[in-house]
């Protein structure tokens, strides 16, 4: 246990998800050590996060303005709506440049266990913008995991009668990996999806 | 496969122990209490991270060290393999293959193959439908691994499905309203789904494992009877959906999952008449015993030669059986047998004995 406020910093610090009490100390320190004028960027940083990052009003994606930098850009197709879990999961699809649709950010998938249902995520949000009649492709990029698949499921359920295609992101084989290293799941999985050449 | 040398360090009784062990049998012999049990115990945990005698690995780890580690070296068709595992108590084991980590230590399931027979398995015949579930699941994940991701995917769904029902239930008793079961169709697809792909093989896996429980049994018991398995399913795989559809008001007043491959058992009978509530003690003990050799001889018929142990069997059997016994393992590629009385152990299975004393073991020459 140290004193006062190098406690009070580690002590917040472990708080924070994959953070354990030997790296809270290391950057306690770290933070200690470094220039003034970076660790005063930093909290500056922090508090601006809370006071000016907004939700798209349309997509729930983080924003800075009411609409996000995405749901703004009038280059986007409107006719293709891709539904993901968290804003992170819109950036690792931005990676891959192959999607030039709008997005849906439900935030969080359908899990009894931690009493979330519908009514805690944004599916009534995205029925409304469905209704406008604008998409006719929604993909499903949730998480290929239990919870993932029935919110999915759930969300097929409801569009499909709508007439809008409904898509779901495949499951397989890393790319670039050795067949052999994939775990039986993964390889059982890539075995089910094969597709004819 | 064999395993050619176990190496103990703080696990169980042992601070630190390495055993030799050749091909073909070998008989581990001490009095009650020394140790024997925790040397198969440890092997048993390499070959499916999970002991057979408590369902928490903290016990394994000797008391007062803070981890243990298993090493274990297993040759399989004249190559030689080191799976090691390091056991931490409340956090994720260590394991290593061949002397390099693993990114999981579920990897290392599947190097060392092994059926292990104990007192504990007349639990197989006398205990909870749950016994002979896991005893189909653990052989199916052994033939196919594939299917420890079909189980755990069907445990998670079934696991939110009644959270989902009981989360209804509680709004109901509790407040008086009703519970929000908007999404139980999609949770019954998808039990639905995964319980059809488990059920199917749990059923191929029966009509396969069936005929060499018969011949077992009628090796063990002389010709006493004939066992028969039959599996009792609470819907069969096409129709889960329906039996679904069938309780579900049942289910919402109960708030759980009441049909589907959780729910079904396996019937073992002698003859025409069942063995829980009609076979005696020994009938018991061999049902139980013909199930694990029916294991050991499906698994052997379709690939790797699995090692197999007997654990403490050869007391609770007649010279008879004993004999009939000795006959039906003697060419396995390795038997280890733990006795308390050498006697016990039909000549034709002393291979190398060895003597067990408290926190050690060495070579009878």
């Amino acid at each position: 246990m140290y004193e006062g406020a190098i406690q009070d910093l580690i002590d917040e610090l472990s708080r924070l998800p994959g953070i354990g009490p030997k790296s809270a100390q290391r950057l306690a320190f770290h933070v200690l050590a470094a220039d003034t004028t970076d660790i005063k960027r930093l909290s500056a940083a922090l508090t601006r996060v809370k006071e000016e990052v907004r939700f798209c009003v349309l997509c729930f994606n983080v924003a800075e303005e009411e609409k996000c930098r995405i749901c703004r850009d009038p280059r986007r197709r409107d006719d293709a709506l891709c539904v993901v879990e968290e804003p992170k999961d819109v950036v690792a699809i931005e990676r891959t440049g192959e999607f030039r649709g709008r997005y849906h950010v439900l935030g969080g998938a359908i899990n009894p266990l931690e009493g979330v249902g519908p009514d805690q995520l944004r599916i009534r949000e995205l029925m409304s913008r469905l209704s406008s009649g604008e998409t006719s492709e929604l993909i499903l990029a949730t998480d290929p995991n239990t919870e993932g698949e029935a919110t999915a499921t759930y969300l097929a359920l409801m569009v499909k009668p709508m007439g809008i295609t409904v898509t779901r992101l495949a499951s397989g084989l890393p790319v670039g990996g050795d067949l052999e290293y994939a775990d039986e799941i993964t390889l059982g999985r890539a075995f089910e999806g094969r597709r004819k050449l | 496969m064999y395993v050619r040398r176990l190496e103990l360090t703080d696990i169980r009784s042992y601070a630190g122990v390495a055993v030799d062990f050749e091909a073909g049998p070998s008989v581990l012999i001490g009095h009650n209490g020394v140790g024997k049990t925790n040397l198969v115990e440890a092997l048993g945990y390499v070959a499916t991270l999970a002991s057979h005698r408590v369902s928490s690995d903290a016990p394994l780890v000797r008391s007062g060290a803070s981890s243990g580690v298993i090493r274990c070296a297993i040759v399989h068709d004249g190559r030689e393999l080191l799976a090691e595992l390091e056991i931490v108590p409340g956090k994720a084991n260590r394991a290593r293959l061949g002397r390099s980590p693993l990114r999981r230590s579920r990897d290392v399931i599947g190097a060392l193959r092994l059926v292990l027979f104990a007192p504990e398995d007349l639990s197989l015949v006398r205990g909870d439908p749950e016994q002979r579930r896991r005893y189909l699941d653990d052989l199916l994940v052994a033939r196919q691994p594939r299917f420890a991701g079909v189980r755990a995917d069907y445990e998670r769904v079934l696991k939110q499905r009644n959270a989902l029902l009981r989360s209804a239930y509680l709004a109901r008793k509790v407040a008086g309203r009703k519970g929000d079961l908007s999404t139980l169709e999609v949770w019954d697809q998808h039990l639905a789904e995964h319980g059809a792909t488990l059920l199917q093989a749990r059923l191929a896996l029966v009509d396969s494992v069936a005929p060499h429980l018969e011949d077992a049994y009628q090796k063990v018991s002389a010709g006493q009877g004939k066992a028969v398995v039959e599996y009792k399913a609470t819907a069969m795989p096409e129709n889960i959906l329906q039996a679904l559809a069938d309780v579900r008001d049942e289910e919402i007043a109960r708030g759980t999952t009441l049909a589907g491959p959780h729910r079904d058992d396996l019937v073992l009978r002698l003859g025409d008449l069942p063995v829980k509530g009609y076979a005696s003690h020994g009938e018991s003990w061999s049902f139980a015993l013909a199930m694990r050799l029916a294991s050991y001889t499906l698994l052997r018929s379709e690939a790797i030669e699995p090692v197999l142990v007997l654990d403490d069997v050869f007391a609770e059997l007649d010279t008879g059986r004993r004999e009939r016994l000795a006959d039906l393992v003697k060419d396995a590629s390795q038997v280890l047998i733990t006795c308390a009385v050498e006697a016990d152990v039909p000549i034709s299975l002393r291979g190398a004995r060895y003597l067990v004393s408290p926190g050690e073991v060495a070579l009878v020459q």
